[in-house]
């Protein structure tokens, strides 16, 4: 009963705000059609509790309690506070793209001379003015999940970038999301990035606070579509403010002979989900995806993946660490699924954590549901803390504890952040990894 | 002043006393002998100075240098001057021994309020040491001690010793697992280190690492106590007579 009317409260705040927000979000006729449709679905569930399977981890109803009123669009002030911290993510040589508060910002971002065959567009411009293919695309999502529901219908802004075929992009795109505001507010992004046939591009996506941003929300989704005998490479990396919540989805399809290579990195935020649904569309594809959890106080992480094995001859590799601290808690689901046609499927889904303290919790929930019968598919999973007598060997060598430790935190993911294949991206992780290690020193 | 003196030692492992009360006094420039049938606290010996945890010191006191090393944590303890060649030194995957090397001394230095190497000195430095031992630069580019032989551990052992520089060694059974010819490589490298400054612990089942390695005084153990102590000729009277004889007088 308690639990019912917990729902229907928030239930009622959000449709309120909801209301309050109609006049900003862009988009009308279909669009907005299917922004109530999204909204009708995410209000029958609201926000998603543990007695929901794929949620019992992650109680957003307790972790979260409530959607907050949409954010602000950015002012000159935020613009300001956004481009200082902008600045410490800065690669050489990629192409920055910034969302503040949920609004693309074209002053910090960098869209003169694209290259040829490259187009990018605000998401807003395409819900305003685009084809109706795209428009039908960008609600690809399936509302079935509460927050891909929410998000499909408050969805303000983001990045619609489209490669054509035979485009080998040489510069890495730069997603950067910042938070900007010292007002508690939530912003809601929507991403699109569709690779043409033959092409291949890198894709980084960050999220970040400006100095002084409170207990923010960013809910933010990524559709990505890869073509036949394309490649992308992708790494992600959240490191949202202390107070801050990251809820963000993921749906990438691949056609034939292609590749996806995608890292995440969570050492940021209160709480963060990232959910991601990847599916094999075309014959002869592969994916690796890695990912780490950094987390230490009262931190919470859930990686909640879906590899989708549909047609034959696919593989699939998945690489996770965590690294627990204090009270922190990490979570990973990973489901592989493979369909009745998906012969020759090679599936392969290895877990570890490392507990730094008594309180630390890492729970670990794979789940493999095999429909085909010549298939190679397997799992594994470890827990432990860092071993006594390594930490005795660096000390004993003149590192003091946390050195060791931290000596010790980086070889353990470094196997999965090795997975990089750009320098420059690596390093990004490498010293995201080092600012965590150094604010628990 | 003495550079380590330890006093009447007693130490335990749960509710197992191992040293009963074990002197010993090392001044610099000498090389110590520690010999011993299996069991007798040789190694708990080099733990417990070294500073590893799970154990429990119930008497006596180690001075190093005239201070309470027992005060101190391991990594102060190798920041002093203290180094432990383990007998058997661990494999750490993913910590590359190079950059394992340069963090090791840049943290001692640190400890002792001194400069950080700069990275040509260091590399130079790396180089020449690890030349003499035979060592080669593809080994230092991979994990700490992953896949290397018993015989490299134990020259890696001594590579950090000459590089970190410690006033003293302690060797852990250096001989265990070494053939004759890596066995004569890895003495050659601790010779090299001898100097007037410097002190050596060598702990040993065998006599025959002393062949190479050769003490001023050899002491030997049995069950936590040193019972008996003399030149190198004690070491030569054991090899042919045994341990038996000290295991009554103990």
């Amino acid at each position: 009963m308690n639990v019912v009317l917990a729902k229907n409260e928030t239930g009622r705040a959000l449709s309120d705000s909801f209301a309050l927000a109609r006049d900003r979000l862009p988009g009308g006729g279909k669009v907005a059609e299917a922004r109530n449709t999204a909204f009708e679905a995410y209000e029958r569930v609201g926000l998603p509790h543990r007695r929901l399977e794929e949620w019992k981890y992650t109680d957003l109803r307790a972790l979260m309690r409530e959607v907050l009123p949409l954010a602000a669009a950015p002012d000159a002030a935020a613009l300001k506070q956004a481009a200082a911290a902008v600045k410490l993510q800065a690669i050489k040589g990629a192409r920055r793209l910034v969302l503040v508060d949920g609004v693309f910002a074209p002053k910090l971002s960098e869209l003169e001379g694209l290259e040829k065959g490259v187009t990018v567009r605000t998401l807003r411009d395409v819900l305003e003015t685009g084809d109706a293919a795209l428009q039908t695309q960008l609600f690809t999502p399936d509302n079935a999940n509460p927050m891909v529901a929410l998000n499909s219908a408050m969805m303000t802004d983001g990045v619609v970038i489209e490669i054509a075929d035979g485009i080998v992009l040489k510069q890495p795109l730069q997603v950067i999301h910042v938070a900007s505001g010292a007002t508690p507010a939530a912003m809601f992004t929507r991403s699109l990035l569709r690779l043409g046939k033959d092409t291949g591009a890198t894709l980084v996506e960050s999220y970040i606070a400006a100095e002084g941003a409170k207990a923010y929300q960013a809910h933010d989704s990524l559709i990505v579509a890869i073509g036949d005998n394309s490649r992308l490479d992708h790494v992600r990396l959240v490191e949202d403010g202390r107070d801050a919540f990251n809820i963000s989805s993921a749906v990438i399809t691949l056609g034939a002979h292609a590749h996806f290579n995608t890292f995440g990195m969570t050492s940021g935020a209160a709480v963060s989900r990232y959910q991601a649904t990847i599916a094999f569309a075309g014959e002869g594809s592969r994916v690796e995806t890695n990912g780490v959890n950094l987390l230490n106080g009262r931190q919470h992480a859930d990686t909640t993946l879906f590899m989708d094995h549909a047609v034959p001859h696919c593989a699939s590799r998945e690489v996770f660490r965590a690294v627990v601290d204090d009270r922190g808690h990490s979570v990973f689901q990973g489901r592989i699924i493979v369909r009745p046609d998906a012969q020759k499927t090679d599936a392969k889904m290895m877990t570890r954590a490392l507990l730094l303290s008594d309180d630390a919790e890492a729970d670990n929930k794979p789940e493999l549901e095999i429909f085909a019968d010549d298939v190679t598919c397997g799992h594994g999973a470890t827990t432990g803390a860092l071993d006594e007598s390594l930490l005795f060997y660096l000390r004993a060598r003149g590192l003091s504890e946390k050195e060791a430790q931290a000596l010790l935190i980086q070889a353990f993911v470094g196997e999965a952040i090795e997975s990089i294949v750009n320098d420059d991206l690596r390093e990004l992780a490498i010293a995201a990894a080092q600012r965590w290690l150094e604010a628990r020193a | 002043m003495s550079l380590l003196e330890v006093k009447d030692l007693k130490v335990r492992v749960e509710d197992n006393e191992i040293l009963h009360g074990l002197t010993l006094t090392v001044n610099p420039g000498e090389v110590h002998a520690i010999m011993g049938p299996n069991g007798s606290g040789k190694s708990t010996l080099s733990h417990v100075i070294a500073g590893k945890p799970g154990y429990e010191v119930t008497d006596g006191q180690i001075l190093f240098k005239g201070e309470d090393l027992l005060e101190m944590e391991p990594d102060e303890r190798a920041a002093k001057g203290v180094f432990l060649a383990f007998q058997y030194p661990v494999e750490i995957p993913g910590v590359a021994t190079m950059n394992f090397l340069r963090t090791a001394l840049n943290a001692q230095r640190k400890e002792r309020g001194e400069s950080e190497f700069s990275t040509p000195d260091f590399l130079k430095k790396v180089r020449e040491v690890a030349k003499s031992l035979n060592i080669p630069q593809d080994m230092l580019k991979r994990g700490v001690n992953v896949g290397f032989s018993g015989g490299e551990k134990k020259r890696n052992e001594i590579l950090q010793m000459a590089l970190f520089e410690p006033a003293v060694c302690i060797l852990d059974e250096m001989d265990s697992g070494l053939d004759i010819d890596a066995l004569r490589i890895a003495a050659d490298g601790v010779n090299a280190l001898r100097s007037p400054d410097r002190a050596m612990v060598v702990i040993t089942h065998y006599q025959r690492l002393l062949n190479y390695i050769v003490p001023d005084f050899v002491h030997v153990m049995s069950k936590g106590r040193v019972v008996k102590s003399g030149g190198k000729d004690l070491a030569l009277e054991l090899e042919a007579s045994g341990y038996t004889q000290f295991e009554d007088a103990a």
